[in-house]
């Protein structure tokens, strides 16, 4: 009952929310909103395979590729049936709208979870650095494939994906993914996740089932990269393959980094930053890039372990700390 | 073929930087593409300076050549001590992403100081055909090409196997707490090795400029990343495997644009390398390592 309730209230929060924000930011903010959302799902669906399971992936920008371009192949060319079949069953615009993305991004993230389970496949056979390696290629594959595909509209990029991602769907989906890897953490699977990362052969002589882990960790992974992707398709209404170069997923891997390996909260708060940087840099102009590559060495330097280490941020602990600095 | 040798050679000399850092310091080095770049630059600055395109002789295309490499292998020196240093004490993953930073730094600040648009490297061998017979016809650009990567390959070769520093290399890289047991400073043999990759890194960005003249700072970007891949596929931390890789993917990606589409170019390095590393994980030459508990 109280599960009832707490979802009632996130989708109405949500909700009011998307009704409400747009009438006092004006759009570039919002967009910056959106655009940190997206990248929040991305930092820690990655978080899921490189912070908690320890397999250093870097073609996660690949993922997202392939549920950017299915979700939005969906809505392109069945989106309007579905709408129209829907609408005929009763349902208000805005509803039927919402079901049919729903549908295009969890079509876009399944396609995106198959595509992660081809690549953990190898990894039974690959450690840490040819495993990156073969994710690296396979994010490269994706996109030298999408710019061949002329059905996709190949290096002209794919436009006209109906944008109907709002604040709504981006904020449920960031809510999803970040709850999914909360409850894996404390669970018996995540116990085994954090088991391989921290030493594989020792996880095996304890009986976890260390292949099959692995290639969950990527399927879930991959997935929520899909959905990132898909969302990503339907609030820019236009795709173009250089979206998703190896600079996206090397983006992704910083956010993880920076905010902590394994650290769900540490890779939101690092995600948030490293959306915003950028952004707030624009008027530095030709200087920005480099100040963030700067800032990149100069945190991995002095904070090699990222800005929260392996810890999350969480209320109780703020308040123990509170509570027990006022007591002495 | 003739081309694929080429590129391959070039490919070879940047994935030897990469593969002897890997080798010592366990650390993909994704700034090594860049100092492939900053090679490119170099020398055409170097060529500025000296004139060497208003009268072209081979020894100003030489001082061009060596000019370019000493000043890459500064860089690498400079890269080493204040970027990589620091973090050799934490994670793999910190020293990658600090990596990455470096990377996207000399990216970012070429464009700052290059300009973004691409530039012009001066003809400095003015480019002619040699006919082989039998239809086969190679500029005399594509041999200089062949010809320094082979002389720098052998002259590395020579210094690895044969000098103390170079077995100092060698014992580094099989184990650094027992090298420096062993009286040999591991520190500055790995500045040494960053010095050597860059310096070839350096080499192989002025001979592409040699053939296509047009440089911008975003050019290693895919020559970068093919390299790393090359260095995989040879078997990464072996010096020759990265020469046979380079070879490999220059002559495989020639037979892709001859034979199946060039836009599929980028695609069938990748290719390649995971069948490799599905067939022989560790790479052609690299040894399978026994993990040990």
């Amino acid at each position: 009952m109280m599960r009832l309730v707490r979802a009632v209230l996130v989708v109405g929060v949500l909700l009011a929310l998307n009704r409400l924000l747009p009438s006092f930011l004006n759009p570039y903010y919002m967009r910056v909103l959106m655009l940190c959302g997206i990248s929040v799902i991305l930092a820690v669906s990655l978080n899921l395979i490189n912070g908690f399971t320890g397999q250093f992936s870097i073609g996660h920008a690949g993922f997202m590729a392939v549920g950017a371009y299915v979700s939005a192949v969906f809505s392109l060319h069945l989106g309007a049936g579905w709408m129209r079949s829907l609408a005929a069953l009763g349902l208000p615009e805005s509803m039927a709208q919402g079901a049919t993305l729903l549908a295009a991004l969890l079509i876009g993230g399944a396609a995106a979870a198959v595509a992660g389970y081809l690549v953990g496949l190898p990894s039974l056979r690959l450690r840490g650095d040819y495993l990156a390696i073969v994710t690296l290629g396979f994010g490269e594959i994706i996109r030298v494939l999408i710019t061949n595909i002329d059905a996709v509209g190949a290096a002209r990029g794919l436009p006209g994906i109906p944008g109907w991602a709002n604040f709504f769907w981006v904020g449920l989906w960031v809510v999803v993914v970040v709850l999914v890897s909360m409850r894996l953490a404390r669970s018996t699977h995540g116990r085994a996740l954090f088991a391989i990362r921290d030493d594989e052969v020792a996880a095996e002589a304890l009986g976890v089932d260390t292949t099959s882990y692995k290639v969950l960790a990527f399927v879930l992974g991959s997935f929520f990269a899909g959905i990132a992707g898909g969302l990503f398709a339907h609030y820019n209404a236009y795709l173009h393959p250089n979206s998703f170069t190896f600079l996206k997923s090397i983006e992704v891997i910083a956010m993880v980094v920076l905010g902590g390996t394994g650290s769900v909260t540490g890779a939101i708060l690092a995600a948030i930053v490293l959306t915003i940087l950028p952004e707030a840099l624009r008027s530095a102009q030709e200087l920005r890039m480099v100040i963030y590559s700067l800032m990149l060495i100069v945190l991995m330097i002095t904070r090699p372990q990222g800005l929260l280490g392996s810890r999350e941020l969480s209320w109780p602990r703020f308040l123990r700390r509170r509570a027990a600095a006022e007591g002495s | 073929m003739v081309n694929g040798v080429t590129w391959g050679s070039v490919y070879a000399l940047i994935a030897l930087g990469y593969t002897m850092v890997y080798g010592i310091l366990r650390l993909i080095n994704f700034a090594h593409g860049d100092v492939y770049m900053l090679g490119a630059f170099f020398g055409y600055f170097a060529a500025r300076w000296i004139g060497a395109a208003q009268d072209p002789n081979p020894f100003k295309a030489v001082l061009v050549l060596i000019a370019s490499m000493v000043a890459c292998g500064i860089v690498g020196v400079i890269i080493e001590r204040c970027a990589y240093k620091p973090v050799r004490r934490s994670s793999r993953l910190a020293a990658l992403i600090t990596a990455i930073g470096v990377s996207l730094l000399l990216e970012n600040g070429g464009i700052l100081v290059f300009g973004p648009d691409p530039k012009f490297f001066p003809q400095i061998i003015p480019a002619h055909e040699i006919r082989l017979g039998l239809g086969v016809t190679i500029s005399n650009q594509q041999v200089i090409i062949l010809l320094v990567s082979l002389v720098l390959m052998v002259a590395l070769r020579a210094v690895v196997l044969y000098t103390r520093t170079g077995k100092a290399m060698q014992a580094v890289s099989f184990n650094h707490t027992a090298a420096a047991l062993m009286g040999i400073s591991v520190d500055r043999i790995i500045t040494f090795t960053f010095m050597l990759g860059s310096m070839l890194a350096a080499a192989a960005g002025v001979l592409v400029a040699l053939q296509n003249p047009k440089i911008e700072p975003l050019m290693d970007i895919m020559p970068g990343l093919k390299a790393f891949v090359a260095a995989v596929l040879g078997g990464i931390g072996n010096v020759p495997g990265a020469v046979i890789g380079g070879l490999v993917m220059g002559i495989a990606e020639v037979l892709v644009v001859g034979y199946v589409s060039p836009t599929y170019r980028d695609a069938i390095a990748f290719v390649l390398l995971i069948v490799i590393l599905l067939v022989r994980p560790a790479g052609i030459l690299g040894q399978n390592v026994a993990e040990k508990v």
